[in-house]
């Protein structure tokens, strides 16, 4: 999650520490120039041979200008990007404890079968015949998707978190549309602490938010909900554990709510990871829920992704669906591509169910009798399934649960021993896999929330997501996952400890100049949003950079 | 369990700590009636051994496109990646860390992305480009709701040479709001009259050059149309390497650009994840979708990057947001970067060259085999041939021989009436003795 408040307006005042190198360089800390200043556009670092002379085939449309790219061969590139990676922090090196994130350890079999040609190298058009293999596997992680929530079916396509939210909130519009109530259900609830892609998407889906407010142990009140609920409802959005990383313990009466009134529960799954194997969204009656392969299922991040997320659906809603689908009949797996397309906007009907033939009983993972259309060029994110089979393999069912009590285990364990020092919004509470603290305890400091993450900078760890949820005040949000030992734990206890006392003892140089031992000191983000520089430009380099090189 | 660091006698102390006797007390808010007793249906923990023997297994049911004679591209390339560029992305701080939030701690990233936005802007020849989309398609669907919003109109226009795939991502979503979208019927030899679809109503026109059936469009025409009707012209291109020989859509007047970055670093992987780019005019910067890394300095005043214009974005603006995207393809797109960086100009360009080289080379060898035709007046490195009979079973047949010959048309536009046409890619990795194999084979199966 991102900050969004406390970023300072100016650039903090320079303490004189530290002195000057000739190069900028400081020890390890390598500066290192944008790959426009170091490469030249005759310099490859990849030999191919010349072509034989032809004639070209490009009609009108041959390239007649410089593309302006530059060039490094292949020992100055591999020194390029080994310095940038090290100016990056990394779950690789240490506790990543952003709330909402679930920066658990990616382990490195995942890679592995990643990187095999068998799913690594094959075109997503190739002949079913010749990719039986691949269409097993999206077919049993499938699998333990359903069991592992309860749910129906399963769509595999999206590509995101947010792609997830996009195709659910579909479905449901696929089947309001079905039900010839599209027109009038327009109304999607969402709770205030909810991540900000669930109102951009059910905006983006064509429907209006409207807000429900939290009760004062940051959960949600059915009675709250219920006010709001009448027949322009479509549906509610909702995280659960939520953001305050707390189980909505509602959350039953909640659905049973929504669905009594006509409407349907699509469920923010960012937080999975507190719960599977603990109890299933099924039961609970949800209808629709994305799963960040990228976060539950150990993914790598990335540095911003890719992710995937696929979305699994209640029965209510799996024969809309979107292509493409998996269908297990006689001849084995078969990839459905084409749900005959409903092209009328206000028809959404019958005609199609007739694209798929078999049984509703054999069509596992998901009938999509109706589609709803298509959310990408292709089947999915196939590195990614590859990876999160290869993570519940290993882990196994008792593994998952493990994970998962060792992630509120842990999380609790850090509420437990930080709660003398720092406030926590809605009382000292058991939590699931992310403990939320506030600004409160800092009252009157001179230290914000945004400062203190910048001193654990200093201390050499990642500060924990700040400024969200935003029902929270200066919020905190930490979540360890199940990755962390207790060594690490302690560490990053005492170190939080640390910092509190001196916020107590008034020493706020610790925190207000923050990071100072950092690649960089804090940024002037209003220079960057004011006058956007996007892009690197001969005439535009007017920055001074700290390379002797220039 | 081999991830799990916490002992049991770990466990008992941090209980002991957060005072509960049990971790079942910490899971109480779960209603009783909910909470799982039992382990689910599933299989137990498994060592690295055996996981690998399982994937293995699944992995050897398929045929890689590096062990045969492989001509398939519509949308997806099969290009060498040096092998730099895997070891690089694997490098633990880039593979393994979250979205860029705080800056002095991810300048690696950041500093990459600047360097893929500046690649990403001159390769399209357009003022500025993005962190990156999910993939070429969402990137198109995403274009069109930034040209209705630039444009205030909800019509959108479809070339019937747009990926299939493409257009029917920007109908799903344009399905879901009411948008209008006029999609033009399948434009195998590129005869359509684009213009004469462009009226006061249109938003944007949606084009792809190279197009799906391998030609190359001169946009210009169109772009001139567009501007004299007030919509925006989107340009679409799922074969970057075309880039490097091909003029660039911003020189031919385009106001967004969208496209699929895989070619360029990133394996074929069945399909994703890939990674889309998006680029667009100056005026248009504050209506895009997507996170931008920008150019600032830092307290010291050295240059540092950042994300910037973020209120655009869904974690502040929520439901007023240009895009509910979060999560993209960070990792793709540094491998596109690397890669892009390890050819430069001329590494790019010659590499464009040989595609092209190899696939005038296929069509000559194809015009000599009898009843086979090759349909483009213009491509790069991809055609579109008409061979005897249904397509789809030359193309089964041609597997089962060996040689895995390209996409049947009817694969994407299935009941249109273009049964006999089959998309045949031809990239680099095409050796001399693939394309002799792949017209002999074709040969003996359209004989037969």
């Amino acid at each position: 999650m991102l900050m969004t408040k406390g970023r300072p307006a100016q650039a903090v005042a320079l303490t004189a520490e530290g002195r000057r190198t000739f190069t900028s360089n400081r020890g390890l800390s390598i500066e290192e120039g944008l790959i426009f200043e170091i490469g030249r556009p005759e310099v490859t670092g990849v030999d191919l041979e010349e072509p034989a002379p032809f004639e070209h085939r490009l009609g009108a449309c041959e390239r007649e200008s410089a593309i302006g790219l530059p060039g490094l061969s292949e020992p100055e590139a591999v020194r390029h990007y080994v310095r940038l990676s090290q100016k990056n922090y990394s779950i690789d090196a240490g506790i990543y404890p952003l709330g909402s994130c679930t920066m658990k350890h990616n382990p490195r079999l995942d890679e592995a079968m990643a990187r095999l040609p068998g799913f690594a190298d094959i075109h997503p058009l190739q002949p079913q015949s010749t990719v039986a293999g691949a269409l097993e596997l999206i077919h049993e992680l499938s699998r333990w998707l359903v069991v592992l929530t309860g749910m129906e079916a399963v769509a595999m396509s999206p590509k995101a978190g947010a792609h997830g939210e996009a195709c659910g909130m579909m479905a449901i519009k696929a089947a309001l549309l079905a039900r010839g109530e599209a027109a009038t259900r327009r109304i999607v609830l969402v709770p205030e602490s909810a991540h900000g892609t669930n109102p951009a998407t059910a905006t983006r889906i064509g429907f209006e938010v409207r807000s429900v407010p939290a009760r004062a142990d940051g959960t949600l009140d059915v009675a709250e909900v219920k006010a709001r609920l009448d027949d322009s409802v479509a549906a509610i959005m909702l995280t659960n554990p939520n953001t305050c990383g707390l189980f909505e313990r509602d959350i039953a009466l909640i659905a049973e709510a929504v669905h009594e009134a006509g409407g349907y529960f699509y469920c923010d799954g960012a937080n999975l990871n507190a719960i599977m194997g603990k109890c299933r969204p099924g039961d609970l009656g949800v209808d629709a829920m994305h799963i960040n392969l990228h976060k539950t299922f150990s993914t790598p991040h990335g540095g911003g992704g890719p992710g995937a997320g696929p979305v699994v659906l209640s029965s209510r809603l799996a024969r809309f669906a979107p292509v493409p689908f998996l269908r297990r009949d006689e001849a084995g797996l078969q990839l459905v591509e084409h749900a005959q397309e409903a092209l009328d906007h206000d028809d959404l009907g019958p005609a199609r169910s007739k694209v798929v033939s078999g049984k509703p009983g054999s069509t596992f993972p998901h009938p999509a009798l109706e589609a709803f259309g298509r959310l990408t060029a292709f089947h999915g994110q196939m590195g990614m399934f590859v990876r999160a089979l290869a993570y519940m393999l290993s882990h196994g069912a008792d593994g998952l649960r493990q994970a998962a009590e060792d992630a509120v285990l842990s999380a609790n364990y850090i509420r437990a021993s930080l709660r003398d020092l720092l406030s926590q919004p809605f009382g000292d509470h058991a939590c699931m896999h992310e403990v939320l603290f506030d600004d409160h305890w800092l009252k009157g400091a001179g230290v914000s929330t945004l400062d203190f993450a910048k001193a654990m900078i200093d201390e050499g760890f990642h500060p924990m997501t700040i400024y969200f949820p935003l029902v929270a005040h200066g919020a905190m949000l930490i979540e360890p996952t199940e990755s962390e030992s207790k060594a690490s734990l302690d560490l990053f206890i005492a170190t939080i400890r640390d910092l509190a006392h001196s916020v107590r003892d008034g020493d706020t140089e610790r925190f207000q100049h923050a990071p100072s031992l950092a690649p960089r000191r804090r940024l002037d983000e209003t220079r960057a949003a004011r006058t956007p520089v996007l892009k690197w430009t001969k005439q535009g380099a007017a920055l001074p950079s700290p390379s002797p090189r220039r | 369990m081999r991830y799990l660091p916490l002992t049991s006698e770990d466990r008992a102390d941090m209980l002991a700590r957060i005072g509960v006797g049990s971790i079942d007390d910490l899971f109480a808010e779960i209603p009783a009636g909910m909470r799982l007793g039992d382990l689910l249906d599933l299989p137990r923990h498994k060592g690295e051994l055996e996981v690998e023997r399982l994937l293995r297994g699944l992995a050897s049911q398929n045929v890689t496109a590096g062990s045969v004679p492989f001509f398939l591209g519509a949308g997806a390339y099969k290009h060498h990646i040096p092998a730099s560029v895997d070891h690089l992305i694997q490098r633990s701080e880039f593979l393994t860390s979250y979205t860029p939030y705080q800056p002095e701690i991810a300048q690696g990233t950041l500093q990459a992305i600047f360097e893929f936005q500046t690649q990403v802007a001159a390769l399209t020849a357009m003022d500025v480009a993005n962190a990156s989309m999910y993939d070429g398609s969402t990137a198109t669907a995403e274009a069109v709701l930034m040209a209705h919003r630039i444009t205030g109109r909800r019509e959108a226009v479809l070339s019937g040479g747009l990926h299939p795939h493409y257009a029917e991502v920007v109908r799903t979503t344009s399905r879901m709001t009411g948008d209008e979208v006029v999609t033009l019927a399948p434009d195998v030899l590129a005869r359509e009259d684009l213009c004469a679809c462009v009226t006061e109503a249109t938003s944007c026109v949606v084009v792809q050059s190279p197009d799906v059936f391998g030609n190359l469009r001169d946009i210009a025409p169109l772009a001139a149309r567009c501007r004299e009707k007030g919509a925006l012209l989107i340009a679409v291109f799922t074969e970057a390497v075309s880039l490097g020989l091909v003029k660039p859509p911003g020189e031919m007047g385009a106001d967004i650009v969208v496209g699929e970055g895989q070619s360029i670093g990133n394996p074929l992987g069945f399909g994703g994840p890939y990674v889309g780019l998006f680029a667009a005019r100056q005026q248009y910067l504050r209506q895009m979708p997507g996170r931008l890394c920008g150019e600032t300095v830092d307290a010291e005043g050295r240059r540092a990057f950042v994300l910037t214009l973020s209120t655009r974005e869904q974690h502040i603006k929520r439901d007023k947001a240009t895009s509910n995207i979060c999560t993209n393809s960070g990792l793709c797109a540094l491998a596109f970067a690397i890669h892009m960086t390890l050819l430069g100009e001329k590494g790019l360009r010659r590499l464009a060259s040989i595609n092209h080289a190899h696939t005038i080379d296929l069509a000559d060898r194809l015009e000599t085999v009898p009843g086979v035709e090759v349909l483009n007046e213009t491509f790069f490195n991809e055609l579109t041939i008409r061979v005897p009979g249904d397509a789809a079973d030359v193309v089964e047949r041609l597997a089962a021989r060996g040689v895995l010959g390209g996409v049947p048309v009817s694969r994407l536009l299935p009941g249109q009436g273009l049964d006999d046409l089959v998309l045949v890619a031809v990239t680099e990795t095409v050796s001399e003795a693939d394309r002799a194999a792949f017209v002999e084979r074709l040969e003996e199966v359209v004989r037969c």
